[in-house]
């Protein structure tokens, strides 16, 4: 261990971690001092309020869960039943889309379309035959949240169905089978098999949405634990209902955690898959063909609108108009400073992970891990757990006792998104970093080469791409959140999504539609550049 | 690069403390600072008077106000905190965050009289239902009328935890129904398409057709007869009483020790700043202005019956009141 010490990649993660902790550390240092200091009041927190709020966070989720898996399974047998039609690939990659949408665009997307003065409302009203309500409260969240995770479910269906050997689809032909067998016999126990890891990943994402509750939830019917704690440091500035509050949100998130370890599924896991080969053994009747064409392109549609009606309520904005209003520009400017900062953080964090990881792991000789090398491992993975909204709310609580809270803003908005960005920056260049080591560690050991001169010489050229898929990938992340800037936003400091919130809040509906299209347009660059760096050889 | 460090210390130079005392930090709510709003016209006039710089940073609503300045303490930056109302006064002296404001309060003249030394009003209104005509054929003439009405008939509220009307309701609730508030809270959510965190949002949301009513004033009328020479927005006539609103700013007790700040005061109760109310902040003055009203202010309508609790009253029951809003609205 002593000459572990002495490495300096060792020592670089052992700082990496340090930082992690300090920061997570500190939020719930805040949060249980408040709770302590002011226990009688944070225990009568504990009221009906509360309970309702709790139990509408998890009847949300379930819902959310139930409409996205649930037709999921129908669109992903549908698209692995017709593996090769035109359009395939763009069904795909539109279902791909979603993900790098920030919650908050896409929230402006469906008010734009189904609100009460969305597009649609003339054509709802008139089914109706009155007038169509709007979609606030748990309507609304619930579109949000399959916009957001039906597309995902299919593409893990998907990739599931894609793991059926071809020797069964063969023989399922060679024997005749109908559509009800092939699904029973085939299809089911595949999907099954995926069902609970998928829909304990859609239940945790919708149990920690935050952004989406907050802008279509519409009142205190429609409010989750996280939107409370908002609520509660910045409506009410009650920093002891947060702490109870957080208490709750921790709580249900560590019995999800618990929950989705037992159904197996990796919350971090990697949503994008490849297409999957064809194969040709299906014959498909004329009426399933029918029918699965339509359940494709009702689910296409589904997609499509919310972004379509972004674009073009976007366009429809006075663009030139508001690149020219100084408070875009300086919202402009502190987004893409915030997201470079944070993406540069969050590179250098997961490569000092990565790296200490590496060395140590050829250090030791025993087949266990350390305690190290495990929080290096699996352990950077559970920072995207902790929801931002609670390390925001411990710091918010924390800071006021220095002096004005408002002031941690930038600090606080690049690290968190920093660190919450770090999982997927490591799965990006973990491979090609240890690939690269693998391939080069004993030539440089025999030459002799360590240190900067070996980063720069040897390790950086193979693993540059990766970074820059990280980098990109964490910038789209950091640049599209609505969360710690919610909390800790204020006149002085005013990012992309939080002047979009506030020009929603206001009305100012053609401001929003193009600065939404602006976020868009910026997240989704960032997410090709991410995409195609991840990709291509180098 | 000795050129750039000249530039360097010049520019700190210029943002050091020495030159603070010319500036004057007033906060105040969203909809006072907006471009239509008294804010761009306030600051124009006082920054003439006294030759300063006077920086307005603003936040959702009143409520909201109090609470920032709260959560800031003895660190505020605020010198001067504008845009509370008596419903939080009481709250806002016992934070010890305030000075008294020590000017002359003799051209005051609010309804019920003032007499406070720390907060000085000003302007006020009643709160009202606003309705959209072509929408709405028989508005609500009473508040039981309104708790009672057709749940498809939509009224945006505001959040009591942020905004001075959204507690207003609350309290208007409280002194009409008193102990079965809760009952009528109940009732009255199945007509609430929203609640927004503040006065602004609200409004914009009603402008837009997004509901047929909205809590506001009786004096929001007269914005859409004077700015938009229209009628179709009128505020309904309750039988029962509409609840008194008057707006106060207040001195900070940092911003005691900059002269501005009651200097600002004292403007404030002067006709340069209450000729601007009227037509921005669509309310009534709190002093005498300096040419009369618009007519339109006449026509609008005038409280059968005044409800009010006191500062000290609002101040005990607030947070209880509040929480029993939160438990109906979120049941």
């Amino acid at each position: 261990m002593s000459a572990a010490i002495r490495d300096p990649r060792v020592r670089a993660g052992v700082a990496a971690i340090a930082v992690i902790v300090a920061l997570i550390g500190g939020a719930f240092i805040g949060l249980a001092v408040e709770g302590a200091a002011d226990f009688a009041r944070a225990l009568s927190a504990f009221d009906a309020y509360y309970v309702r709020v709790a139990i509408f966070t998890l009847w949300q989720a379930a819902l959310s869960t139930l409409l996205s898996v649930a037709p999921a399974i129908l669109v992903a047998r549908a698209l692995s039943r017709h593996p090769a039609f035109t359009g395939r690939g763009l069904v795909l990659r539109l279902f791909a889309l979603p993900l790098a949408l920030p919650a908050i665009v896409a929230a402006l997307g469906i008010l734009a379309l189904l609100g009460r003065a969305g597009y649609f409302a003339g054509l709802l009203s008139w089914l109706l035959g009155g007038d169509w309500p709007g979609i606030y409260g748990l309507s609304g969240i619930l579109v949000a949240h399959v916009f957001f995770n039906l597309p995902l479910a299919t593409r893990l269906f998907l990739e599931a169905l894609g793991t059926v050997p071809t020797d069964q689809w063969r023989l399922a032909s060679q024997l005749g089978m109908g559509v009800a067998p092939s699904f029973r016999l085939i299809e089911w126990p595949v999907l099954r098999s995926a069902l609970p890891a998928v829909a304990g990943l859609v239940f945790m994402l919708c149990v920690t949405s935050f952004t989406i509750v907050l802008t279509l939830g519409g009142g205190p019917a429609a409010t989750t634990l996280e939107v409370a704690i908002y609520q509660a440091l910045r409506f009410d500035f009650d920093p002891a209902r947060a702490v109870a509050l957080t208490f709750g949100q921790i709580v249900l998130t560590v019995a999800s955690i618990w929950l989705l370890s037992r159904l197996g599924a990796d919350p971090v896991r990697d949503a994008n898959l490849g297409v999957a080969p064809p194969r040709r053994f299906v014959t498909v009747q004329a009426t399933e063909r029918a029918i699965n064409i339509a359940v494709i392109v009702v689910a296409a549609l589904f997609v499509v609108g919310p972004i379509a009606s972004i674009i073009v309520s976007g366009l429809a904005s006075d663009l030139a108009g508001l690149a020219s209003q100084a408070s875009v520009q300086r919202a402009s400017l502190t987004s893409l400073g915030f997201g470079a900062s944070s993406a540069l953080i969050a590179v250098l964090l997961s490569l000092a992970l990565v790296a200490m990881r590496r060395a140590l792991e050829t250090m030791r000789r025993s087949r266990r891990r350390s305690l190290l090398e495990y929080a290096a491992d699996t352990g950077a993975g559970f920072v995207l757990v902790v929801p931002p909204i609670v390390i925001g709310a411990g710091w918010f609580i924390l800071g006021r006792h220095v002096g004005d809270v408002f002031l941690l803003a930038p600090f606080m908005v690049v690290s968190v998104n920093a660190i919450m960005a770090m999982p997927f920056v490591v799965r990006a260049i973990r491979p090609a970093h240890d690939a690269a080591a693998e391939r080069h560690d004993r030539l440089a050991a025999s030459l002799g080469i360590a240190g900067w001169n070996r980063f720069r010489l040897i390790d950086w050229p193979s693993i540059r791409r990766p970074l820059l898929t990280g980098f990109a990938f964490a910038m789209a992340l950091s640049l599209g959140d609505l969360g710690v800037i919610a909390l800790f936003g204020s006149d002085a400091v005013k990012t992309l999504p939080f002047l979009l919130l506030e020009r929603m809040g206001s009305y100012r509906t053609s401001d929003a539609a193009g600065l939404a299209l602006l976020i868009a347009a910026l997240c989704l660059g960032l997410m090709a550049v991410a995409d195609w760096s991840g990709k291509e050889r180098a | 690069m000795r050129a750039l460090c000249i530039a360097i210390l010049a520019a700190l130079a210029a943002a050091s403390p020495a030159n603070a005392a010319e500036t004057l930090t007033v906060y105040t709510y969203e909809s006072f600072t907006a471009e239509w709003g008294p804010g761009p016209q306030v600051e124009k006039a006082f920054e003439a008077e006294c030759g300063c710089d006077l920086k307005f940073v603003s936040v959702a609503d009143g409520v909201a106000l109090l609470n920032r300045v709260k959560l800031e303490g003895q660190s505020t930056k605020a010198d001067i905190v504008l845009g509370l109302d008596t419903n939080l006064t009481a709250d806002a002296k016992a934070s010890g965050l305030f000075a008294p404001a020590g000017i002359d309060q003799s051209a005051l003249a609010v309804p019920g009289g003032w007499s406070d030394d720390v907060f000085v009003p000003f302007d006020y209104g009643y709160f009202a239902v606003v309705y959209d005509t072509e929408k709405v054929s028989a508005p609500p003439k009473s508040l039981a009328e309104l708790v009672e009405g057709d749940p498809k008939i939509k009224i945006v509220i505001e959040d009591p935890r942020t905004s001075t009307p959204g507690l207003g309701l609350v309290l208007w609730v409280k002194a009409v129904y008193g102990d079965r508030a809760a009952d009528a809270w109940a009732k009255l959510k199945r007509r609430v398409l929203t609640v927004t965190p503040g006065w602004s949002e609200a409004y914009g949301l009603f402008t837009k057709g997004e509901a047929q009513m909205v809590l506001s004033y009786t004096t929001s009328p007269a914005y859409h007869i004077i700015a938009e020479s229209t009628e179709r927005y009128q505020a309904a006539a309750f039988s029962d009483g509409h609840y008194l609103q008057v707006e106060v700013a207040g001195m900070t007790v940092n911003g005691a020790k900059n002269p501005l700040s009651q200097k600002f005061l004292a403007f404030m109760t002067s006709p340069a700043f209450q000729d601007v109310i009227p037509e921005t902040n669509w309310m009534f003055p709190a002093a005498k202005t300096g040419k009369p009203l618009n007519p339109a202010f006449d026509r609008m309508v005038k409280p059968a019956k005044t409800l009010i609790f006191s500062p000290e009253e609002v101040a005990h029951n607030r947070q209880a009141w509040v929480d029993e809003w939160l438990k109906a609205m979120s049941e």
